[in-house]
C-alpha cells in the first residue's frame, strides 16, 4: 500500500516516525541551538560593550608599544608597535616549541628504550623517572625549577666560569659569541657543497648496490663529506671566527649570548614532563612490533643495528607517530604556562601585557586562540601527512 | 498552540535575558545586602588577610566605609581578590560594584575603558627598590641594570619611558604577579624592583632582611590611586566620590571615630551638613541623611584610615607628604557638602 | 644373578643449577653486567644514584626542620617542614574560617563513603552509588561548603582555598566534563552530518588551544559574554572553563571506544527491535565505557592535575595557597619554596599515581576476563 493511501492521521504518525525526517529536524534543531546560543552571546557583548563604551578594534596594532620585552630574537624596543610585540611574543613561542620538542624527543626515546633495556637497574630509574614526573602537574615543576632551584645560582658578581668564557649566574647562562669574519662565508660554501656531494654519492652507491649488489658505506662517508669539508675549508683558512665572552659590567654581563632562566625553567620543565609521556609512547610502539618480525629478522641474518633501523623502528613509529604528534602539541600549548614564572612568550606578552596595556580583552584573547588553533591544527596536518607515508603500504 | 510555545519559550528565556537597566547598581548593591569591592591579592597594608583571616589594609577600608555608608555595617562588604589583568574586566563586567585596588587614574583608562575615576585616595608616584649596598641615589644610576616589574601596569610603561628619554639602557624582567616579581628580585635576578613607592614600602617590610634594601627618594611619574566604577552609573559614581569626600572632610573638621557622637551635637553648620544633621544630602544619592556619620562611626576619617594601615601607627610608617590636607600642606581638598 | 635391567624406583633428587646461574651474583651478572656496554650503564647508573639519593635524604630527612616558629628556624640547609606544619590548615583549607572546618571534613568524609564502594568491583549496588555520587553528594557537599542554610554560616567561595579547591574544582570538572564528552562523543560518531561537523568543530578548537586562555576567557571574558548584571562565582567560571576544556579530550577517548565496538553490536541489538536510543544507551554506549575506562582515568588524571592552572587566574587552590605562602616574610628564607613544592608534589603524586594504578587495575582485571 503506498502512503498517500492512508487516512491522514496515520500520514501524520508516519511523518514524525520517518527517520529521514527526524534526521533532518534533528540536525535543524542542533543548529539552530548552536546559532542561538552564539546570537544570545554576541548581542549581550554588543550590549555590554556599548554600555561601556567599548569599541572593537584591530587599530591598536598599529600603536607604540611603550614597554620593554626580556627577550627580543627579533628586533624590538619600546617604540615598537603592538604589533611587533605580538610577533616577538609569537617567535618567543616558537623557540621554546622548538628546543623543547627536540630535546624533548631525544631525551624522551632515551627513557622510553632504557624501560625496556635488559639492565635491570636502568630499567628501573627510567621506570621512577616516569612515574614521577607524569604524575605532578606541569605548572608546579615549572615554578619548581624557576624559584626553588634556578634561583639557589650564584649572583652575577660571583656567576660561575664555564669553559670558553661562558659563565652562569641567576642571570642566566652567558655564552660566548662568536663574530665572523668575511672568510667564514667560505665555510658555508663548503658545507653546502659536502651537503651535494653526499646526494650525488648516496644516488651512485644506490645505483651500483642495483647493479652489482655491492655496498658502499654511502651514509657514513656522506656524513664526513657534509661536516668535514666545512671543518677542512675552516681550518685552512685560519679559523675565521673569533669568539667574543661576556663581560661583566656593573650590573650584568654584557656581550655573548645570554639564555635567560625563565627559558631555561620553561624549557627544563617541559622538556622533563614531555619526555615522561614520549616514553611511555615510544615503549609503547616498541612493544607493538611483533616478535615474531625480530625472530625473523635474525632468521634471515640481518645484523642486530639492521634489525633495529630496518625492522623494528619503521614499525614502531607507525605505532609512535600519532600519539607523539600529540605529545608535541601538547608541549607547545603548554609553553603557555611560561606565564606563570616571567618567560616572554605569546600569552605572557600578548594576552597579558599587550591585553593590560590596550584593554582590548576580547580582541587579544580571541587572536591569540586562532594561533595556538592554527598551530595545533598544522601541527596535526603536517604529521598526518608523514604519518601517511609511513604507513603500510599492502599490496 | 504554535503562539503558547513561542511564550513559554520567551518565559524560559526571560529571566536569562532580563537586562538590567543602568544607574541600577545601589539598587542591586542593597537587594543582596552587601558592597561587591575589587581588592589587590595581597599587598601588606593596603589589603591583606590578616591573621585573624578577616580583610585588612587602607583600600579595605575605604570598601568598608561604602559599605557603612549604605548599610551602616562595616561588614557588608565581600572582597573579591584581583590581579592586574583581571581588575579591569571585573568591573565592566559586574562581578565587582567598585573596584579600589591601588589603580593608576589615567586618560586611557578613563576614556577607552568604561570605566571612571571616583577620586585620588592616595598621592602615589612610581620609584626603585633596590639593594641598600649600590648605594644610589637616583634611578639613572640603574644604568645597563635589569629592573623587576609587574606586567599591565601603569609602571611598566613609565619606566620604559624613563630610561628612554635619558637614553640609557636596561632589561626588563616582567611577572604577571608581583609576589612573583618581588621574590626574583629578592633571588638577584634583577637589581631593581620598580612600583608605585607605596607598594614599595610595603614590599620592603615584607623581605628577609629590610635594612638590605631601600626605596629611592626620586619618583619618576605622578600615580595618582583612587576607586573606580563603571561610568553608566553617575549615583553609584557620586556615593563612592562622596564617601571618599566625607572622609577628607571629616579629617578636616576633626571628626573622628572617636568623637563623632559628640560632634553630632555640634553647631558648626558645616559639621551638621556632613553628619546629616542639617540638609538632605544622603537622600540626594539614595542613602540616609546619616551616611557620613555612620561612615566615620564605622571606619574613621581619612587621616586615621591611614595611619591605622600604612602611616605613623602601622609598621610601613609612610609619611603623608602629599597625602595630607590641604591646610597641613599636602593636596588632598574635598569640595563642601553645600 | 643380577638384574639384566635396571628400573629406578626413585625419583632422583634434583640437582643444583649450575653454579654460574643461581645466587645473587649470577643475578647481577645477568640482569646488570651481561655486556660490557651493560656494565657501563651500571656503573654510570649507580654513579648517579650516589649522586642524587644522599643529598636528597640529607635535604628531606636529616637535616630537615620539623618544628618552629618561623624563619629564625630554617635557616639551615635542609627542608623547612616547620613552615609546611605552620601552615598545614592554610594548605588544606585556604581562608575557610577555621571554626567551619569540620564541614569541609565532612564533605570530605561524604566523598570517600561514596568513592570507595565505587570504587571496589566487588561491592555491589553500583546503581544507587552512582546515583548517590551524582545527585545526593554533590547537593549535601554544596549545602555544606557553602552554608547560608540550614542555620550553617555563610562561606562565600573567596574564602575558599587550598587542597579544598583543588578537589572540588577536579571533581566539579569531571563531573561536568564526562556527560559533556559523552555526548560530544556520540555526536561525533552521528550519521547526521551537520551534527558530526558542529561536535568535531567543537572538540577540535577545544583541543587545539591551551588551557590557560580557556581558564582565561572564563574568567575575565565570559562575564562580558552574559547578559549585564549576570554574574556568576569566579570559582565556578573556572570550574566551567575547565570541564568543557576536557570534554573535548574526554569525548575523544569515548570516541575510541565506541569505534571498537563491532559491528554485530548495533545490527543485533537492531534485531531484538531497540530503539536509536536504546541501542546506544543499552547496548553501545555500556561497552564503549568500559572499554574507554583506562582512557578516561587519564583524563582524569590530567584535569586533576590542571587544575592547578587556577592560580594563573588568582584562585587559590593547593599550589596557589603554597605559592603565596612562600612570600610570607615570617618564613622568607631560601629553604621555604622547596619545601611547600615538595609538599605540593608529594600531594599530587600520590593522588595521581594511586589513580593510574587503579586504572592499572581494572584494564588488567578486564583482560583477565576476556579470551584472548
Amino acid at each position: 500500500m503506498r502512503p498517500s493511501r492512508l487516512p491522514r492521521h496515520a500520514m501524520d504518525a508516519s511523518f514524525w516516525r520517518d527517520e529521514r525526517v527526524r534526521a533532518v529536524a534533528a540536525q535543524v534543531l542542533a543548529f539552530a541551538a548552536v546559532v542561538a546560543v552564539f546570537a544570545w552571546l554576541v548581542t549581550n557583548t554588543a550590549a555590554n560593550l556599548d554600555r561601556l563604551n567599548i569599541r572593537l578594534t584591530l587599530g591598536f596594532f598599529d600603536e607604540r608599544a611603550g614597554f620593554n620585552i626580556l627577550q627580543t630574537p627579533i628586533p624590538y624596543d619600546n617604540n615598537s608597535t603592538y604589533l611587533r610585540a605580538f610577533l616577538v611574543g609569537l617567535v618567543n613561542t616558537l623557540i621554546v616549541g622548538v628546543i623543547g620538542v627536540i630535546l624533548a624527543t631525544i631525551l624522551g626515546f632515551l627513557v622510553g628504550i632504557g624501560r625496556l633495556s635488559s639492565n635491570w637497574l636502568l630499567a628501573r630509574l627510567a621506570t621512577i623517572y616516569v612515574e614521577t614526573f607524569r604524575n605532578i602537574p606541569l605548572l608546579l615543576q615549572l615554578v619548581f625549577w624557576a624559584e626553588a632551584v634556578l634561583t639557589l645560582l650564584p649572583r652575577a658578581q660571583q656567576a660561575i666560569e664555564l669553559p670558553f668564557g661562558a659563565t652562569l649566574s641567576v642571570r642566566g647562562l652567558y655564552l660566548p659569541a662568536p663574530v665572523a669574519e668575511s672568510a667564514l662565508l667560505w665555510v658555508g660554501v663548503a658545507f653546502l657543497a659536502g651537503i651535494a656531494a653526499a646526494y650525488l654519492l648516496g644516488r651512485w652507491a644506490r645505483g651500483r648496490q642495483a647493479r652489482t649488489g655491492q655496498r658502499f658505506p654511502a651514509a657514513s662517508v656522506g656524513l664526513a663529506l657534509i661536516f668535514g669539508l666545512p671543518i677542512l675549508t675552516f681550518l685552512v683558512l685560519g679559523r675565521p671566527l673569533a669568539w667574543e665572552p661576556p663581560v661583566l659590567q656593573r650590573f650584568n654581563f654584557t656581550g655573548g649570548i645570554p639564555i635567560i632562566p625563565e627559558l631555561a625553567a620553561l624549557v627544563l620543565g617541559l622538556v622533563i614532563y614531555t619526555a615522561a609521556f614520549i616514553a611511555e609512547v615510544v615503549r609503547g610502539g616498541i612493544l607493538a612490533v611483533p616478535r615474531g618480525q625480530i625472530e625473523a629478522a635474525r632468521a634471515v641474518g640481518l645484523s642486530s643495528g639492521t634489525t633495529m633501523r630496518r625492522v623494528i623502528i619503521p614499525q614502531a613509529l607507525r605505532a609512535i607517530i600519532p600519539p607523539l604528534t600529540n605529545q608535541y602539541l601538547n608541549l607547545i600549548k603548554n609553553s603557555s604556562l611560561a606565564v606563570a614564572i616571567g618567560y616572554p612568550d605569546l600569552v605572557g606578552v600578548f594576552k597579558n601585557t599587550v591585553l593590560n596595556q590596550t584593554g582590548r580583552a576580547i580582541e587579544v584573547v580571541a587572536i591569540t586562540m586562532a594561533v595556538y588553533l592554527f598551530i595545533s591544527l598544522a601541527g596535526s596536518v603536517f604529521m598526518n601527512r608523514f604519518n601517511a607515508r609511513v604507513a603500510i603500504r599492502e599490496r | 498552540m504554535k503562539n503558547r510555545m513561542i511564550a513559554a519559550g520567551f518565559g524560559l528565556c526571560l529571566p536569562m535575558v532580563a537586562i538590567p537597566a543602568s544607574a541600577q547598581t545601589l539598587n542591586d548593591v542593597q537587594g543582596r545586602g552587601y558592597v561587591q569591592c575589587g581588592v589587590h591579592t595581597g599587598l601588606f597594608g593596603f589589603a591583606e588577610i590578616g591573621d585573624d583571616g578577616e580583610w585588612h589594609g587602607f583600600d579595605v577600608d575605604y570598601c568598608r566605609a561604602i559599605a557603612s555608608a549604605i548599610f551602616n555595617d562595616a561588614d557588608a562588604v565581600r572582597f573579591t581578590p584581583l590581579n592586574a589583568t583581571e581588575r579591569f574586566t571585573a568591573l565592566q563586567s559586574g562581578e565587582i560594584d567598585v573596584l579600589i585596588r591601588i589603580t593608576t587614574w589615567t586618560m586611557t583608562r578613563d576614556a577607552s575603558l568604561g570605566l571612571i575615576f571616583a577620586g585620588v585616595n592616595y598621592y602615589d608616584g612610581q620609584s626603585f627598590l633596590v639593594p641598600t649596598e649600590l648605594e644610589l641615589t637616583d634611578a639613572a644610576g640603574l644604568d645597563g641594570g635589569t629592573v623587576c616589574v609587574q606586567t599591565g601596569t601603569t609602571t611598566e610603561l613609565n619606566l620604559a619611558d624613563y630610561f628612554n628619554s635619558r637614553g640609557l639602557t636596561f632589561e626588563a624582567v616582567a611577572f604577571a604577579e608581583r609576589a612573583e616579581a618581588v621574590s626574583a628580585f629578592e633571588a638577584g635576578r634583577c637589581d631593581a624592583f620598580t612600583a608605585d613607592a607605596s607598594n614599595l614600602y610595603s614590599t620592603r617590610m615584607t623581605m628577609v632582611d629590610p635594612d638590605a634594601y631601600v626605596v629611592l627618594d626620586e619618583r619618576i611619574s605622578k600615580e595618582p590611586l583612587g576607586p573606580a566604577v563603571r561610568q553608566d552609573d553617575i549615583q553609584w559614581f557620586n556615593i563612592v566620590k562622596w564617601v571618599h569626600f566625607a572622609l577628607l572632610n571629616a579629617e578636616e573638621f576633626g571628626i573622628t571615630q572617636a568623637n563623632v557622637a559628640e560632634m553630632a551635637e555640634s553647631t558648626n553648620p558645616e559639621i551638621m551638613r556632613l553628619l546629616g544633621r542639617d540638609g538632605t544630602f544622603g537622600e540626594m544619592v539614595g542613602l540616609s541623611n546619616d551616611w557620613a556619620y555612620n561612615v566615620i562611626a564605622n571606619v574613621g576619617n581619612y587621616g586615621e584610615i591611614f595611619d591605622r594601615n600604612i602611616g605613623a601607627g602601622s609598621p610601613l610608617g609612610i609619611e603623608r607628604g602629599l597625602n595630607a590636607l590641604w591646610t597641613d600642606g599636602g593636596i588632598h581638598y574635598a569640595p563642601p557638602v553645600r | 644373578m643380577a638384574p639384566r635391567n635396571f628400573v629406578r624406583t626413585e625419583i632422583i633428587p634434583a640437582q643444583p643449577p649450575p653454579a654460574g646461574t643461581l645466587g645473587p651474583l649470577a643475578w647481577l651478572r645477568a640482569h646488570l653486567f651481561s655486556t660490557p656496554a651493560n656494565a657501563a650503564i651500571t656503573i654510570l647508573a649507580v654513579l648517579f644514584l650516589a649522586w642524587t639519593i644522599p643529598p636528597l635524604i640529607r635535604w628531606a630527612f636529616v637535616d630537615a626542620v620539623w618544628t618552629g616558629e618561623n624563619r629564625e628556624a630554617c635557616v639551615g640547609a635542609g627542608a623547612c617542614w616547620a613552615f609546611v606544619r605552620a601552615k598545614f590548615d592554610l594548605f588544606m583549607y585556604g581562608q575557610y574560617p577555621p571554626a567551619q572546618h569540620w564541614r569541609v571534613n565532612v564533605v570530605g568524609l561524604l566523598f570517600v563513603a561514596g568513592l570507595v564502594p565505587m570504587a571496589i568491583p566487588a561491592i555491589p549496588g553500583k546503581r544507587w552509588t552512582v546515583l548517590y555520587l551524582l545527585v545526593v553528594f554533590p547537593v549535601a557537599a554544596f549545602i555544606l561548603l557553602r552554608g547560608g542554610m540550614f542555620g550553617l554560616t555563610d562561606v562565600p567561595t573567596t574564602r575558599w582555598g587550598g587542597l579544598l579547591v583543588t578537589l572540588v574544582v577536579a571533581v566539579t570538572g569531571i563531573v561536568i566534563a564526562f556527560p559533556l564528552g559523552v555526548l560530544l562523543a556520540l555526536a561525533r560518531r552521528s550519521r547526521l552530518p551537520l551534527i558530526r561537523v558542529l561536535a568535531t568543530g567543537l572538540i577540535e578548537i577545544w583541543r587545539g588551544v591551551p588551557l590557560v586562555t580557556v581558564l582565561f576567557m572564563a574568567s575575565v571574558m565570559l562575564p562580558i559574554f552574559l547578559p549585564s548584571g549576570v554574574t556568576i562565582d569566579k570559582l565556578l567560571r573556572a570550574i566551567i572553563g575547565i570541564g568543557v576544556f576536557y570534554s573535548a579530550y574526554m569525548a575523544e577517548v569515548i570516541r575510541g571506544g565506541l569505534q571498537s565496538i563491532p559491528r554485530g553490536q548495533y545490527e543485533g541489538a537492531m534485531a531484538l527491535g531497540l530503539s536509536g536510543l536504546q541501542r546506544t544507551w543499552l547496548v553501545v554506549l555500556p561497552q564503549a565505557l568500559t572499554i574507554s575506562i583506562p582512557g578516561i582515568v587519564n583524563t582524569i588524571i590530567a584535569l586533576f592535575k590542571d587544575t592547578s592552572l587556577v592560580l594563573i587566574i588568582a584562585l587559590y587552590d593547593l599550589l596557589g595557597m603554597i605559592q603565596s605562602a612562600t612570600n610570607d616574610s615570617n618564613w622568607a628564607v631560601a629553604q621555604v619554596p622547596a619545601s611547600g613544592y615538595a609538599f605540593a608534589a608529594v600531594i599530587y603524586w600520590a593522588l595521581c599515581f594511586s589513580m593510574s594504578r587503579y586504572s592499572l587495575f581494572i584494564e588488567r582485571r578486564r583482560a583477565a576476563g576476556r579470551p584472548r
